[in-house]
């Protein structure tokens, strides 16, 4: 079943109408890229699965979004809620002035945690799932403006996950970092979504190709083609995605 | 050619000395002259003695406490006031020609006389409330003053946290208080701190306003509630130097040594609360 629906998905920003009428389904425990130019629509696509757009003022949704099955644009539904259940990593990492450890608890305790020992579970855990814990189990009290960018995001990661989403949006994560650390993050993706269903923008259409079990072309707010992500690569059945997977425009 | 510009670069090197040495050289012989005059009257009984007509007796320990009593109260109101104002207008109004408006009007206020502020605090907290020439009156009166500076200091502070790190809290499910109470307050404070420490040592400073709401008394004893009778650090001064007396203007010097050692603590404080907090982002 898919843990993701979209129908007649249309997004205006103002009188620019930015996405057009997107219909897609994704499905649980499986990595799903979004590929496309810039200003295709991808992130802005990305970004109402959790709402975020509903900060940019001027802007206009309709046709609905379901996530388990239930319509996330209701009147009555809990923003919050629903943002612990689909976490976002950033395209830059952003993590907050504060200590490591407490970058880890800030989630977990604004949905109630209070309990030390149940954090300190938290932040091992969720360092561990990010694979960071062994570079930073001694530190955790440091603040973590002194980690790498690499590991930076890797906090963020680990961040998003101690809320114990279902599902985690990822908005270029690796497009600021160096080519070790977007392995690292690439190989870590792998084994998130064992647990976790995974969607992430990218303008790397290669580590679309490496990571992603299906593959979405977007093209001037349009969804041009969705699929198999070999069958995207190998065999994509538009001419537009052909020309774009190509290296023809982009 | 070449010649002509050498030569203006060396002139004007030296007149922007000379302007920059103008400044400095002034205030050099204020100070000397200050400490010349008031150091020999600094004493420990200088801090301790109430005013008093015979001038080896007189001190400034009324003055003190005033001052720190209207300065204690003048920073909770105006740090609530201004941190709410400046949260309200950069996190929650929309931005539309009314909170234009309103942002305008905070920056005119800033500019507005003291004086005017006084007038303002006789007529309504002195006189309309019937606080009397109180502290509380006078204090009333310094948070009105300082607010405008507070508001727009805390204005800066908040915009300059990254909307990135709203944006991270948002994505955990923060809600908007969430967001503020754990993020955004926790960065912009060193910020809103700095400003409030520079706008209090300018209350420290005022005395046109608090004339005008009536501190300028022979107090002679220490104020233990909001509603006494008060003077302050520049008043007492004022009123020394009005005394035809040369041992007052002595004593008056030893006040404003005293004055100044106040305000360059409270201006090291925030200067050393800026460097500690600068690289955080």
């Amino acid at each position: 079943m898919s843990i993701i629906e979209t129908r007649n998905l249309n997004l205006y920003y103002g009188q620019h109408h930015a996405l057009l009428d997107i219909n897609v389904d994704i499905e649980e425990n499986s990595i799903t890229a979004f590929i496309g130019p810039s200003g295709c629509g991808k992130s802005t696509f990305l970004r109402t699965l959790n709402r975020m757009n509903d900060m940019i003022p001027n802007v206009k949704i309709t046709g609905t979004v379901k996530v388990a099955g239930e319509d996330i644009y209701q009147s009555g539904v809990d923003v919050e809620i629903l943002r612990k259940r689909v976490g976002m990593v950033f395209q830059q990492p952003n993590p907050f002035p504060k200590s490591i450890y407490d970058n880890i608890t800030f989630g977990p305790k604004l949905h109630g945690v209070t309990n030390r020992h149940e954090l300190d579970e938290i932040v091992e855990k969720s360092l561990k799932a990010a694979a960071l814990w062994d570079e930073v189990k001694d530190v955790l009290k440091k603040p973590a403006y002194g980690l790498s960018g690499g590991q930076q995001q890797r906090l963020c990661i680990a961040r998003a996950l101690a809320v114990n989403p279902q599902i985690l949006l990822m908005d270029e994560p690796t497009s600021a970092l160096d080519p070790i650390s977007t392995a690292k993050i690439e190989e870590l993706l792998d084994e998130l979504k064992e647990t976790y269903t995974i969607v992430i923008v990218t303008h790397n259409m290669q580590q679309a190709a490496r990571i992603s079990d299906k593959t979405a072309f977007f093209l001037n707010g349009e969804l041009v083609e969705y699929d198999a992500t070999p069958v995207i690569f190998q065999n994509p059945s538009d001419k537009r995605t052909e020309d774009y997977i190509t290296g023809r425009f982009g | 050619m070449t010649k002509l510009r050498k030569i203006k670069d060396v002139f004007f090197k030296w007149l922007f000395f000379a302007a920059t040495a103008f400044g400095m050289l002034s205030l050099v012989v204020l100070v000397v002259d200050i400490l010349y005059q008031g150091l020999p009257r600094l004493s420990w009984e200088f801090i301790t003695n109430f005013p008093s007509f015979n001038p080896d007796k007189a001190g400034i320990k009324a003055a003190i406490l005033g001052s720190v009593w209207v300065i204690g109260l003048t920073a909770p109101m105006a740090l609530f006031l201004g941190v709410a104002t400046a949260l309200y207008l950069e996190e929650y109004a929309k931005k539309n020609w009314f909170t234009r408006l309103i942002q305008t009007n905070i920056s005119n206020l800033a500019g507005v006389p003291s004086i005017i502020y006084g007038i303002l605090g006789l007529a309504l907290f002195v006189r309309a409330m019937k606080l009397g020439p109180s502290i509380l009156a006078g204090a009333f009166t310094m948070a009105l003053l300082v607010l405008p500076i507070v508001v727009v200091a805390a204005q800066e502070a908040i915009r300059a946290v990254p909307q990135t790190l709203r944006h991270g809290a948002y994505a955990l499910g923060a809600s908007k208080w969430q967001t503020i109470r754990g993020i955004v307050l926790p960065s912009a404070a060193p910020g809103i701190l700095t400003g409030m420490i520079l706008s209090l040592s300018r209350a420290i400073g005022e005395t046109a306003p608090l004339v005008v709401v009536g501190a300028f008394v022979f107090v002679r004893f220490a104020p233990t509630d909001p509603l006494d009778k008060f003077t302050v650090l520049p008043i007492q001064i004022y009123s020394w130097v009005s005394q035809p007396k040369a041992a007052f203007h002595e004593l008056a010097a030893s006040g404003i040594i005293v004055l100044l050692i106040v305000l360059l603590l409270m201006n090291a404080t925030a200067v050393l609360l800026r460097n500690k907090y600068q690289k955080r982002f």
